[in-house]
C-alpha cells in the first residue's frame, strides 16, 4: 500500500492537477507552462497557509 | 455612452469565437478525421489523452495521459474506493467523478479494485485522487473537442 504523508499527497495532487490545468486552459506552450507553475504554487501555497491557520486556531 | 457596452460585447464575442485560422485548421482536421466531430471527445473520455493523440497533439496528450493515469493509479495504490452504487447524493457525485475516468473505471471495476473497505486516512485521500482524476479527464476530453472544432488552437 502506498502511504504518503499529507504533504506528499498535496504535492502529487498539485503536480498532476496543475499539469492538466496548464495544458487545457492556455493556448501556447510557454503560457501553458507558466499557468501550470502558477496553479501548482497556488495549490501547495494555499495548503501550507491553511495548515498554519488551522494549527494556530487549534492551539 | 450607450454604444460602448455594445461595442465591448461585440469585441468579447469575437474573441471567444473561433478565429479564421482556427476554422481553417478545423476544416483540415475534418478532411483528415472524417465528419464525426465528437470522436476526440469520446476517445478522450474513454482513454486519457486519446483525444489529443487523434488530433496529432502528441506531447499534450502524453502529458495528460501520464497525469491522469498516475493520479488514478496512485488513488488505487492508496486503497481508495471506486464507487459502485449511488445510494445518496454524495455517492452519486463520487460516482459521476469516477465515471469520468472512462475505461480505467470499468477495468478497475471488472478487476475488483477499489472495493476493499479500508479504514485509514490515506484511503480517503485515494478516493479523492480517483474522483479528481475522472474530473480532470473530462476537462481534457472537452479540450480535445475544442481543438477539434477550432475553438482552441
Amino acid at each position: 500500500m502506498f502511504h504518503p504523508s499529507h504533504f506528499a499527497a498535496v504535492f502529487l495532487f498539485a503536480l498532476f492537477a496543475s499539469t492538466v490545468f496548464g495544458i487545457t486552459q492556455r493556448d501556447t506552450p510557454q503560457r501553458m507552462f507558466r499557468y501550470g507553475i502558477y496553479c501548482f504554487a497556488l495549490f501547495v501555497g494555499s495548503a501550507i497557509v491553511l495548515s498554519w491557520i488551522m494549527f494556530l486556531i487549534a492551539r | 455612452m450607450r454604444g460602448k457596452p455594445h461595442r465591448r460585447w461585440v469585441r468579447y464575442s469575437q474573441k471567444s469565437m473561433a478565429t479564421g485560422s482556427n476554422k481553417n485548421a478545423a476544416a483540415a482536421q475534418t478532411a483528415q478525421l472524417g465528419s464525426f466531430v465528437y470522436l476526440p471527445l469520446i476517445a478522450g473520455w474513454l482513454v486519457p489523452g486519446a483525444g489529443h493523440f487523434l488530433l496529432g497533439k502528441w506531447k499534450r496528450g502524453a502529458l495528460l495521459a501520464i497525469s491522469i493515469v498516475c493520479m488514478f493509479a496512485l488513488g488505487l495504490a492508496m486503497h481508495g474506493k471506486l464507487y459502485t452504487s449511488a445510494q445518496d447524493v454524495l455517492d452519486m457525485l463520487g460516482m459521476a467523478g469516477d465515471l469520468g475516468n472512462g475505461l480505467l473505471f470499468f477495468v478497475g471495476r471488472i478487476l475488483g479494485l477499489g472495493s476493499d473497505p479500508v479504514q485509514v486516512t490515506v484511503a480517503d485521500y485515494g478516493t479523492k485522487f480517483i474522483v479528481v482524476a475522472g474530473l480532470l479527464n473530462i476537462i481534457s476530453a472537452v479540450d480535445a473537442h475544442n481543438l477539434r472544432t477550432g475553438r482552441k488552437s
